[in-house]
């Protein structure tokens, strides 16, 4: 574990999920939340859980994004908050 | 006390994440907002657990060399990471995802009947078609 790539790498998370809670537009959320999720598989990968870096860049990364773009989709888009 | 809080950066960090996940589930009126909340608020969680598995210095998953053969060598524990939260965590992630599908499905037909998904708009349908006796 390097702890400077580990710093960074949190520090985009946080970013990351900053911006998916404020941004007013849902479907540009989820997007961020997709990105938020590739960087959490990065974590799991240089912390040496190689496995849950490969659960998370399949399911969390890939299926969830896409049904939470489906859903927006199939709804809405605007949000007032 | 600095100190103290440097040495544990990422735990810090992860009570973050989980803080910013939790204001988003209780604070925010749009229902897919509370959601991504909860999103993070797991993975925040899940973190935490793999992170308690790390060892400083330890880079390498127990694998054992000549495990069939003769000259088995010993295993020293120490040397490895701790592969337990791993394997606990991989569950909770499928768990997390079956969540996040049966909870859109639920978005989905909300949105069918109120046509909108802000929560104060859905109390206030809500009480004006009680009120009318529908």
């Amino acid at each position: 574990m390097i702890w400077q790539l580990d710093l960074l790498i949190l520090v985009f998370v946080i970013i990351c999920a900053l911006a998916a809670i404020n941004i007013k537009d849902l479907l540009s959320a989820v997007i961020i939340l997709g990105a938020y999720s590739f960087l959490m598989c990065l974590l799991w990968a240089e912390m040496g859980a190689v496995d849950v870096a490969f659960t998370e860049a399949s399911v969390a990364a890939a299926v969830s994004t896409i049904l939470f773009v489906g859903a927006v989709l199939k709804t809405t888009r605007r949000s007032k908050d | 006390m600095l100190e103290f809080i440097i040495s544990k950066y990422n735990f810090w960090l992860y009570v973050i994440l989980m803080m910013i996940g939790l204001y988003a589930m209780l604070a925010k009126r749009n229902l897919v907002k509370k959601l991504i909340g909860m999103n993070i608020f797991q993975t925040a969680i899940i973190l935490f657990y793999v992170s308690i598995g790390v060892k400083k210095g330890s880079v390498h998953v127990p694998i054992i060399v000549d495990s069939h053969g003769h000259g088995a060598q010993l295993i020293h524990a120490a040397d490895y990471l701790n592969p337990l939260p791993h394997v606990l965590m991989l569950t909770a992630i499928v768990v997390s995802i079956a969540t996040t599908g049966v909870a859109l499905a639920v978005l989905i037909l909300i949105y069918r009947r109120y046509q909108t998904l802000n929560e104060d708009e859905i109390i206030h349908i809500r009480q004006a078609r009680q009120k009318a006796g529908v």
